[in-house]
């Protein structure tokens, strides 16, 4: 709570929202402390598919307010990793996921998902904002959908997440605009602004520029650097340079196992494990 | 390694491809003109004989009796609106939530047996589901009814519907579910106000399909709704429909009647196709997305 207030522009209901998720905080003070620069822990954490494992025994503490990338080679369970701290696995037939995940210290693999995902929102490795809507209708979807319908308000809200997502200029004169109209990378940041209007307190990023061009992903690690003060951020790369520029720690992944997990510098400068070291260096993957 | 000059030289049955070529397209084109001309010869036959009885009278006055000449079908053409409204109001509801199941939640046994049901369901030849309708409402009620009517052409819309409705979620790309779902929007809005709602446009036209298949509709309608000669738009008393009429008129010796079934038939087209018309306006994307 404390790290949470000195963050700057907090949206005021955030205040609140934390302490629903951590109801247990203020009675063990001892723990208080640690727990709450943890965003996400995973103890044991794996998930399967068709009772194959695709990610075994996964334990991690990622810091609040830092952000976390999680590089591996493909199929090697990075994106199984990040779906799962959202829940979204239930969607998918035949999974299991056991272990803990704890966000903010609270359990949350007993949680009801809906509640879950509107404080861990995630942004798509394609730019996927709603077909059918505007660009205004997309930022504010989230909350329209979940019943918050005060016009007025909306006006504020979307230009607050547009302007926060790096947009606004490009396309203030036409929010009511298709959102396809718009360009790949801008879609992107439309998707990104559309899941920081529900006030997420984790955002979860899976490969959000390996659709995009070198300027968009530009800017998009811009926006990722921005954020850092007020999210926690849990970002999916197959682009090494991109881990080591955006990034605070890093996690290595092989074939569903956590191989390394420290801070992104030495990660990439001096690793423990002589597995991490050849896929940073390109000698595999 | 001497037979690259082959491979770019021109080959030696070209003459056998390119009329095998042509040939295929020539066929593609006559099987396509062969489709369009039963239709274009429908539309142009319809026209010819039935506009020339169109006038005001057939959408004013009641059938008169035999011998009298003129008179309308004005009870006919509100009995069929009725009626296809009857039947909207069961199977459109119906179809699209039983599509939204079988295509969102179709983890369960019990959706395939959904689907398997409606796939037989459409197969059912209507006047069995006219019996049908006939043994569960007309029966209990002692009477032809629109009710009973309304009912048997609800039944016969469901399956399409929930076939169209079906297919085209699927067709919705699953980033689009999670993105609404990683919003922390629940399952049933985002099946109803992004899924449903991406798709709605080819749902539109499958609806449109089945209405405009119960609207022609004669078999069902003859043991449920009847019929009837007279004003009548209580939906518990029997009730006169354009194909029905268009039946009793073309069967009939009479010569003025003729030319009033060729009317009805003109009509009916002409509904099916405002309706069409209507609903394509009224549920038009904004965004231009088909």
């Amino acid at each position: 709570m404390e790290l949470r207030n000195e963050s700057v522009k907090m949206p005021e209901a955030a205040a609140d929202d934390t302490e629903i998720l951590n109801p247990d905080h203020d009675q063990d003070d001892a723990e208080t402390d640690k727990a709450s620069k943890i965003a996400v822990q995973t103890e044991s954490l794996s998930v399967f598919f068709n009772e194959r494992p695709a990610i075994e025994d996964i334990s991690l503490k990622l810091r609040r307010n830092r952000v976390t990338a999680i590089i591996g080679p493909s199929g090697c369970g990075k994106s199984t990793f990040l779906r799962a701290l959202n829940l979204m696995h239930e969607m998918t037939p035949k999974s299991r996921v056991i272990g803990r995940i704890r966000i903010h210290g609270k359990d949350i693999t007993s949680s009801s998902s809906v509640d879950v995902r509107k404080k861990v929102g995630m942004v798509f490795q394609k730019p996927n904002p709603f077909p059918t809507m505007s660009i205004y209708d997309n930022v504010v979807a989230g909350l329209r959908l979940n019943g918050k319908r005060r016009n007025s308000e909306l006006d504020e809200i979307v230009e607050r997440n547009l302007k926060h997502a790096g947009l606004w200029e490009e396309v203030k004169d036409r929010l009511k605009a298709p959102a396809l109209s718009l360009s790949g990378g801008q879609q992107q940041r439309l998707c990104i602004s559309r899941t920081i209007a529900v006030n997420p307190e984790i955002i979860l990023m899976d490969e959000p520029t390996s659709a995009l061009d070198p300027i968009s992903t530009a800017k998009i690690e811009e926006l990722i650097y921005n954020f850092k003060s007020e999210y926690s951020i849990i970002i999916v790369t197959h682009n090494m340079q991109q881990a080591a520029r955006v990034s605070d720690s890093t996690a290595f992944l092989y074939l569903g196992k956590l191989i390394e997990f420290s801070k992104t510098r030495r990660m990439f400068t001096n690793p423990k494990e002589k597995l991490t070291e050849e896929y940073v260096t390109g000698k595999f993957g | 390694m001497s037979t690259p000059a082959k491979i770019y030289g021109p080959p030696k049955n070209l003459a056998r491809r390119k009329f095998t070529n042509s040939l295929m397209i020539t066929l593609c084109v006559v099987a396509g003109v062969v489709t369009i001309l039963p239709l274009l010869y429908i539309f142009f036959y319809t026209t010819k004989s039935g506009l020339s009885s169109v006038n005001i009278d057939f959408f004013t006055q009641l059938p008169k009796p035999v011998g009298e000449s003129g008179g309308g079908m004005a009870n006919a053409i509100v009995g069929s609106i009725i009626l296809i409204g009857l039947g909207s109001l069961v199977g459109i509801p119906v179809g699209i939530l039983a599509g939204i199941y079988v295509s969102e939640y179709s983890k369960s046994i019990v959706s395939t047996i959904v689907k398997f049901t409606t796939d037989v369901l459409s197969g059912i030849p209507s006047i069995i589901v006219g019996i049908f309708a006939y043994g569960i409402i007309v029966l209990p009620m002692k009477r032809f009814s629109a009710l009973a009517g309304g009912f048997a052409l609800g039944i016969l819309m469901i399956p399409t519907i929930t076939k169209v409705t079906e297919e085209m979620l699927r067709l919705v790309p699953q980033t689009l579910r999670e993105a609404s779902l990683a919003l922390g929007v629940s399952r049933w809005k985002t099946s109803l106000f992004v899924v449903l709602k991406t798709a709605s446009s080819g749902i539109i036209t499958g609806i449109l399909l089945a209405i405009a298949r119960a609207a022609g509709e004669t078999a069902p309608l003859l043991f449920t709704s009847f019929g009837n000669s007279f004003w009548q738009t209580s939906i518990d008393q029997p009730m006169a429909a354009l194909p029905l009429q268009i039946f009793s008129y073309a069967i009939s010796p009479y010569e003025e009647w003729h030319r009033q079934a060729w009317a009805g038939a003109f009509v009916l087209i002409f509904l099916v196709f405002v309706v069409n018309l209507l609903v394509r306006y009224v549920t038009r994307s904004k965004y231009g997305a088909s």
